[in-house]
């Protein structure tokens, strides 16, 4: 809090406004816009002109937090989306370090915290209207941005109100609204950054340019792990335009790359340049790697035991008929993020000044002190770092990682002038770190009465900790790589999950729903193969492992009315059922299918139904699991990433290709949003798909697919 | 009269050359502070050092803008980075996810794999000569539907569209597949695409 004092002497400077936001420990404050208490982060901004900014700490990439962050603050403070002004901020040290958008956390993580702050501002905004007419404030509202005397027809807007509201007490526990009261939260309301989409105008970070500004684009070690032995630029710096050519070094978790980049006046010169750069690479160790050997090593660790995740019951104990047994082995493939948006960063280094431009999921981590924050890579202080934090076009994990950004930094380091590094789609496919493949081995055992009394399911595969630190543990479980195995509501007494460490030398990201979006799909098929074991239906047999109450049945439930599961199909028709509860959410799917004259199979319909607890903006909720579905179905389906002598295979979008309009399925997405735990919106739709696709083509063909990405045309 | 024009000619012969001299450059300073941003940055480009022979005229949006560029540079780079219009995005550089998508002629084409030298004066419509104000009914319909999530592919989708409801005003699903297919929407927003134009062309599209 701010003394009387200290507001006197600042409203002598600048523009006075009241500030509002949280402290460390989530209550709201108060404050003027000097001297605020150093863990002061404010959310809102109300000026005596009646301008009210509310600031978005959540980076933009589509997800819709550019609207959901504000329309939290703003349903408590009475204003409308319209009449404010929403700020995006820029891992400025004031915001926190909060400031990252992953794992589907923005609404999920703090929902009622947000609520707060604009309810705090609001109730002492509604004081300062009841001191200024000497009247109680339970004879005042506010609403529309205004606080109104019920007793009369005066009114003061917010402006009017800030220099009385600094003087009060923060309410400790201000009072939140009725859902029945609520004006935004729950309305589909247009999102505020669609109409900058449509008109071209949107500034993502590929887009910003600077006087003097340069381009430069680099040459990486074509295999993976190769390492800089010398380059010849003669003939790049004959190239019009070109300017310098200098070595570019990039860090990408554990791992330490170097690559030759070329500066130019334009990308296109830059490109030139780079067609006649002479580079020596060292790949020694590295050119003979196969993907197709290292899956065959993969197969071969499924024997080993592993490190035990979860393990309840005793699954080795109980005695299991072979008849009664059943055991599969799914496997899953390496995908790309294939971002629209290719990987770009502009940077400007001004003696021991750094200044960005780019577009990130992870502001904090760029100008954070913490030890693993951008500054301890590149070697300059975190308060001599300033950031410009741009819409994304596109992130889905990609964007979490700043090796993008610390190449552009070692190459800034080298001219005087801010340089836009951009890569390209080749660059962005080939030398990004990648979803790393998991192999699951699932076992599966019936009492004599049929009922299941035993689960285990074994993930193979690389390490993401492992990836992008170098102090993993390997004899510990890597949790991220066994995400949701050992978390499913399935009522089985005698369960087992557990997790086999595989060296790999190619950085592993996180990617959309992350080891969701493969162990899912082994989970849930396998599921579904324990149901066909006993002539039940998979729906059934699920329900039927779901006798308390939990938020998996109750979607379940929800999905088997709103997909008229108990009607029968037509003949010809097929259908599949899969659910997935993860950290991030809850959502499940029944995909329909049919053949089609040419012996193909033909998704008819998804029907999706999300458990969110709370909803923000249902139309968005479903664009995002519109969007999550069609993402799914390209990995389901399309070619995922293989590396053959080293190099990675794929290159573009006609080698890696994605799912397009023309194979869209309908889609019907279904909200619940009747209390209870709040979860995430962007990545649960994702992992129930290809298990759910799976099952139907099973329906309908007969055929068990094990392994993603599988053929539609082959049946 | 001539007695001071006689006079500042002998005596103020130099002040009058300086004075002439900053009236110029304040006149021009007001000009240049009129132009808009991306004429600013044109005009930047064409202060930079020349390396190609030829000026290539294109005509963007109704206006002419001389670049001074490879011949052979895609038309993509030189919108965005010598014209300055950054609403045409780079997605592959090889014509396979249409982000790059302008109007040549009324056609929609690849600004990405196009040479400049191919289109110059050319008419050619980038997203910024859709509408000033979002106006276009497919930019309407874009709204309504709430279609962009990430929105970088955007541009690109909406200039198909555009040019797709002006020869076909009102397309069946089938033509929507065919006219959109070669664009790539990573966020998935497909459904609300095919829904989108199905809605503007109920609003029967003017002439662009």
């Amino acid at each position: 809090m701010v003394s009387r004092r200290q507001f006197i002497k600042n409203t002598g400077k600048a523009s006075l406004a009241l500030w509002l936001g949280a402290t460390s420990n989530g209550f709201a404050n108060t404050a003027f816009i000097i001297d605020a208490p150093s863990n002061f982060t404010p959310f809102i901004k109300i000026e005596k002109s009646g301008k009210i900014t509310i600031f978005n700490t959540k980076p933009e990439m589509g997800q819709g937090t550019f609207q959901s962050i504000p329309a939290l603050i703003a349903e408590e403070l009475e204003v409308s989306l319209d009449e404010i002004t929403i700020v995006q901020t820029s891992g400025e040290k004031q915001f926190g370090s909060g400031q990252a958008a992953g794992g589907s956390s923005s609404i999920r993580g703090n929902y009622n915290e947000y609520r707060k702050i604009g309810a705090a501002a609001k109730e002492m905004l509604i004081k300062a209207a009841s001191i200024k007419w000497g009247i109680g404030i339970e004879s005042c509202y506010a609403e529309n941005g205004k606080v109104y005397s019920s007793k009369s027809d005066k009114s003061f807007s917010y402006g009017e109100l800030i220099e009385e509201a600094s003087k009060l007490e923060l309410p400790k526990e201000p009072k939140l609204k009725n859902k029945s009261d609520f004006k935004i939260i729950g309305k589909s309301i247009q999102r505020p950054d669609i109409p900058l989409k449509v008109s071209g105008k949107v500034e993502y970070g590929i887009d910003v340019e600077l006087p003097n500004m340069v381009y430069a684009t680099v040459y990486r070690s074509p295999v993976i792990g190769g390492t800089l032995k010398n380059f010849d630029a003669a003939a790049t710096l004959k190239v019009p335009g070109v300017i310098k050519v200098v070595e570019a070094k990039r860090i990408v978790g554990k791992y330490n790359y170097s690559g030759v980049a070329v500066i130019a006046q334009s990308y296109w010169s830059a490109l030139q340049g780079r067609k006649v750069l002479k580079v020596e690479w060292d790949t020694h160790g590295y050119e003979n790697f196969n993907l197709s050997d290292y899956e065959n090593k993969l197969r071969n660790l499924s024997k080993e035991a592993g490190v035990i995740d979860k393990n309840i019951g005793n699954v080795e104990s109980i005695k299991i008929e072979p008849e009664n047994a059943i055991e599969s082995f799914y496997e899953t493939p390496m995908v790309a993020h294939h971002t629209l948006e290719p990987m770009n960063c502009i940077a400007h280094v001004n003696g021991d000044m750094l200044e960005i431009w780019t577009s990130t999921q992870v502001p904090s981590a760029i100008t954070g002190s913490g030890p693993n924050d951008l500054h301890s890579q590149i070697g300059i202080k975190p308060e001599n770092i300033k950031l410009h934090s741009k819409f994304i076009g596109g992130g889905f994990g990609r964007r979490l990682y700043t090796d993008y950004v610390i190449e552009a930094v070692n190459i800034a380091k080298q001219i005087a002038q801010p340089v836009k590094v951009i890569w390209s789609r080749e660059d962005t496919t080939q030398h990004s770190a990648l979803r790393p493949m998991t192999f699951s081995q699932l076992k599966g055992g019936f009492s004599k009465e049929g009922e299941l009394i035993s689960f285990q399911h074994k993930v193979i595969s690389p390490s993401y900790f492992d990836s992008v630190g170098s102090s993993f543990d390997k004899s510990k479980v890597d949790a991220i790589m066994v995400e949701g195995i050992g978390e499913q509501a399935y009522e089985i007494p005698n369960i087992k999950t557990s997790y086999v460490y595989a060296d790999f030398h190619v950085p592993v990201a996180a990617w959309r729903s992350v080891t969701s979006s493969t162990v899912a799909f082994a989970h849930e098929c396998f599921v579904d193969e324990l149901a066909h074991k006993i002539n039940k239906d998979p729906f059934d047999f699920r329900l039927q492992m779901l006798s308390k109450e939990s938020d998996t049945k109750r979607v379940l439930l929800k999905l088997k009315e709103v997909s008229n599961w108990d009607k029968s199909l037509p003949k010809g028709k097929g259908r599949g059922v899969a659910q997935w509860g993860f950290f991030a959410g809850l959502c499940a799917h029944v995909v329909e299918v049919s053949i089609a004259e040419d012996n193909s199979i033909k998704i008819d319909k998804v029907i999706a139904v999300i458990d969110l607890g709370e909803v923000v903006n249902p139309n968005n909720v479903k664009n995002q699991v519109e969007g999550a579905i069609v993402m799914a179905l390209t990995a389901a389906i399309k070619p995922g990433i293989t590396i053959e002598n080293g190099k990675i295979k794929q290159s573009n979008f006609n080698d890696s290709p994605l799912i397009r309009i023309h194979e869209t399925p309908e889609i019907e997405v279904h909200i619940l949003a009747d209390g209870g735990k709040i979860k995430g919106v962007g990545e649960p739709g994702l992992p129930p798909f290809a298990p759910a696709l799976a099952n139907a083509i099973f329906s309908i063909t007969g055929k068990r697919i094990r392994k993603m990405p599988f053929d539609l045309n082959l049946f | 009269m001539k007695t001071l024009w006689a006079y500042l000619l002998k005596y103020e012969f130099y002040n009058c050359l300086i004075f002439v001299f900053f009236c110029l450059i304040f006149i021009n300073l007001k000009l240049y502070n009129k132009l808009s941003c991306i004429d600013k940055c044109h005009a930047f480009h064409l202060l930079k050092k020349q390396y190609y022979m030829a000026i290539i005229n294109l005509k963007i949006n109704g206006k002419d803008y001389p670049v001074d560029v490879d011949p052979q540079m895609p038309l993509l780079w030189a919108i965005r980075d010598f014209v300055g219009l950054k609403g045409t995005k780079y997605g592959c550089g090889i014509a396979q996810c249409g982000a790059c998508t302008v109007h040549l002629n009324g056609q929609p084409v690849r600004s990405c794999s196009l040479p400049v030298v191919a289109v110059a004066n050319k008419n050619i419509t980038t997203i910024e000569g859709l509408s000033e104000d979002n106006s276009h009914p497919v930019q309407k319909a874009w709204i309504e539907e709430q279609v962009p999530q990430c929105g970088y592919c955007q541009s690109g989708q909406i200039m198909a569209a555009a040019a797709l409801l002006s020869k076909n005003a009102s397309p069946t699903e089938a033509d929507i597949d065919a006219a959109m297919q070669g664009h790539i929407c990573r966020c998935g927003t497909y459904p609300r695409i095919k829904r989108a134009i199905q809605k503007a062309s109920e609003t029967k599209p003017s002439k662009e």
